[in-house]
């Protein structure tokens, strides 16, 4: 499942993810590393980002790249 | 001796900077590139230091030009010490980049900032674990509160002046051994950086330190493909994630030693979000609070705008009877002089000072971010990011601070796209000229249907624009930082920055610009200057003399109703000019040409380049905006 997948509250575990490398890139720069737990905080409207806790860290993610972001439930 | 502040976004860097900083603080470009830095002096037990606050990056990668720079910048001895600023209530992250701080082995100190916000959220750190895991000093602090600054800088200054570098972090054997490797290699080989640390940078596969070191030792290519290939087989990821995982696991493991987590109190501000990103209450949030800016800047910049604005129109009508009624030119230069003096005085005064530091309210709570969230979706149905709102908005106020606040956008294209949409954002001035001219004559209901026309120009150049230079950015990754209550301090020296880049840099130029146009009117160039604009204006079926006002209006927006009247011989407009070119005259105006202020702003903060195409982009779009409300009002009137 990926990240769009996971209902709001929820903490889940970064598997991997897809996608080139700048989108990597910052994702790990914020500590969104395979093998972080993050956690749903909400979602914007109309198809906008979502935010999630990661780390005690509140980062919003545009849904394209979360859609590329593997997560598993804990 | 020099002294650099480095932190990633939001630890708290430029609040300590001004704390420390004087209002003599300079900000600098890294030589041949836009980014930027500020470097004041300091007295620090007696004795003068610069301070040097560097740009805020999560990581020194070297993967954008801010962090190359900051690199080359730090290695290249221009600083003697590093205070590496970190926000002690997110000590994980902020770790792995002194991590890599310390592999650069520059003299460094650690500010541990934020500690009061590491309390409220049940954080305690062991300092004294700290220091002794890196072997460097580590200052608790609270920047905001002004502790613990003085007692970081003295250590700073004293581990300068011993030159007391740190040891490199050590890594996993499989690591250390390929870097021992690559050392040996490496250590023939002329770099801005250690062999330690260029041996980690070529690991990880950093392409431009790569072509650098292939280009004096070839030979090495294949040795650090062989190492690369070995590690990756290993470890079955390739070896930037490699080096990156190290990094982490010892920040984390250091965190996880030094942190003791304590009970979190749940305070008002963890729950802000929940009504500010609410998805309803959240977007009347966000217009409240924009009605609220947009209100308090008016009221302030009006109270001193019109008694200032008075003061100076005396004073010209003095100089003017003083220096022969007007008529030589010496008394039209001085003219010149003052309605540029003025013309500044009306753009800093009213509108640039009172922006700026709402502007820097807004910044320091933690809010701008906010609307990026809000307004992600939004903005991305006309090809631009959430974070491009904020320009547009101030460009309502003044066009000058709205291309000043493109800077929060990283990326070149939408900092480009986002300050060329906000010129098409009717100003203060041009909205006078919709009033005076439409909304006095023609009604209210035509003057919003020309703002409501204005909006859909902007979204459709927004979405041709996009097209023309398409987004390559994949999309929002975006920390929202904890709202925090900002230090005035901080929020004053910041918009003071700016508005002296402003009076030093566009000012002059403006004064320069009004005089010249005062001596073109000596010398009665307006035959000239009206068959100059002549192809515009016969296109819009508008009388010949607008060439005059128009022109002038570049100067200043205002003008262009002002010395309508002047040109047309009556303030009267309904007598001289018919409904049809009163509107088409009113949507050129708030299409063409940005004000010269904006232009040197543009200039200045994208380049030459970019204001020549601005130009020339608002003269296509004002004429044809101007010809399809030609057509539209001949329907009507």
């Amino acid at each position: 499942m990926n990240l769009l997948d996971v209902p709001i509250n929820q903490t889940v575990r970064i598997v991997t993810y897809s996608g080139g490398k700048g989108v990597s890139f910052k994702l790990r720069q914020l500590g969104l590393c395979p093998g972080k737990e993050v956690k749903i905080l909400r979602y914007a409207p109309m198809g906008g980002p979502l935010m999630v806790d990661a780390g005690g860290r509140s980062v919003a993610i545009g849904r394209g790249i979360a859609a590329r972001v593997q997560v598993e439930v804990i | 001796m020099r002294i650099g502040l480095i932190g990633q976004p939001n630890c708290g860097k430029s609040t300590l900077f001004n704390q420390v900083a004087g209002y003599k603080a300079e900000t600098g470009n890294f030589s041949g590139t836009t980014v930027t830095f500020i470097e004041s002096q300091v007295r620090v037990l007696g004795s003068v230091v610069d301070v040097v606050d560097l740009p805020g990056t999560y990581t020194l990668a070297g993967t954008n030009p801010a962090e190359r720079e900051v690199i080359k910048y730090l290695t290249s001895n221009a600083v003697d010490v590093v205070i590496n600023v970190l926000d002690a209530s997110h000590l994980s992250l902020g770790l792995a980049m002194t991590v890599e701080l310390l592999e650069l082995e520059i003299p460094i100190v650690i500010a541990l900032n934020m500690m009061d916000e590491a309390d409220r959220i049940g954080i305690h750190i062991d300092v004294e674990m700290l220091k002794n895991m890196f072997d460097v000093p580590v200052i608790p602090m609270i920047a905001s509160k002004g502790r613990g600054i003085q007692p970081c800088f003295v250590q700073a200054v004293q581990v300068g002046q011993r030159n007391q570098k740190p040891e490199p972090p050590l890594y996993s054997h499989d690591i250390e051994s390929s870097l021992t490797l690559l050392e040996r290699e490496l250590e023939a080989v002329e770099s801005y950086l250690n062999p330690r640390a260029l041996a980690i940078k070529l690991l990880e596969g950093d392409q431009s330190l790569i072509d650098q070191v292939l280009s004096q030792k070839p030979e090495i290519l294949k040795d650090l493909r062989s190492i690369q290939d070995g590690l990756t087989h290993s470890r079955g990821k390739t070896t930037d994630w490699i080096i990156n995982e190290e990094r982490t696991k010892l920040s984390d493991q250091v965190a996880q030693q030094v942190i003791r987590q304590g009970k979190r109190n749940i305070t008002f501000r963890d729950k802000l979000d929940d009504i500010l990103l609410h998805p309803i209450i959240g977007y009347i949030g966000l217009i409240i609070i924009l009605y609220l800016f947009f209100q308090g800047v008016y009221t302030f910049g009006g109270w001193i705008e019109a008694p200032l604005m008075d003061l100076f129109a005396q004073f010209e009508v003095w100089l003017v009877s003083r220096f022969g009624g007007g008529e030589g030119i010496l008394s039209q230069i001085l003219i010149g002089v003052i309605q540029g003096i003025s013309g500044g005085v009306a753009i800093v005064l009213p509108y640039l000072v009172p922006f700026l530091v709402g502007l820097g309210i807004l910044e320091d709570v933690g809010y701008l971010p906010r609307v990026a969230f809000l307004m992600d979706s939004l903005m991305h149905k006309i090809g631009l990011h959430g974070k491009s709102i904020v320009p547009f908005i101030l460009g309502f106020g003044c066009n000058v601070p709205a291309i000043m606040s493109t800077r929060i956008l990283e990326d070149k294209r939408e900092r480009f796209i986002s300050a060329a949409l906000s010129t098409l954002v009717p100003c203060a001035a041009r909205i006078s000229v919709v009033f005076g001219l439409v909304a006095f004559y023609l009604g209210p209901g035509l003057a919003l249907a020309i703002y409501l026309f204005n909006l859909f120009v902007i979204a459709l150049t927004a979405k041709i624009l996009s097209k023309i230079v398409p987004d390559t950015s994949p999309g929002l990754i975006l920390e929202m930082p904890v709202y925090r209550v900002p230090t005035l301090r901080t929020v004053f020296s910041k918009a003071w920055w700016r508005i002296r880049e402003f009076i030093v840099e566009a000012w002059p130029l403006l004064i320069v610009g009004s005089v010249v146009l005062a001596i073109l009117n000596y010398l009665n160039v307006a035959i000239f200057l009206n068959t100059l604009v002549r192809p515009f204006s016969w296109v819009l079926g508008l009388p010949h003399e607008v060439g005059v006002p128009l022109i002038f209006g570049v100067l200043r927006k205002e003008l262009s109703l002002v010395m309508l009247g002047q040109a047309l011989g009556s303030m009267e407009f309904s007598t001289v000019l018919t409904p049809v070119q009163m509107i088409t005259y009113a949507v050129f105006v708030v299409f063409y040409i940005p004000c010269l202020a904006t232009m040197i702003v543009i200039r200045k903060e994208l380049g030459g380049k970019a204001m020549w195409l601005i130009v020339a982009m608002t003269t296509v779009i004002a004429t044809m905006a101007g010809l399809f409300a030609r057509g539209l009002a001949e329907l009507f009137f």
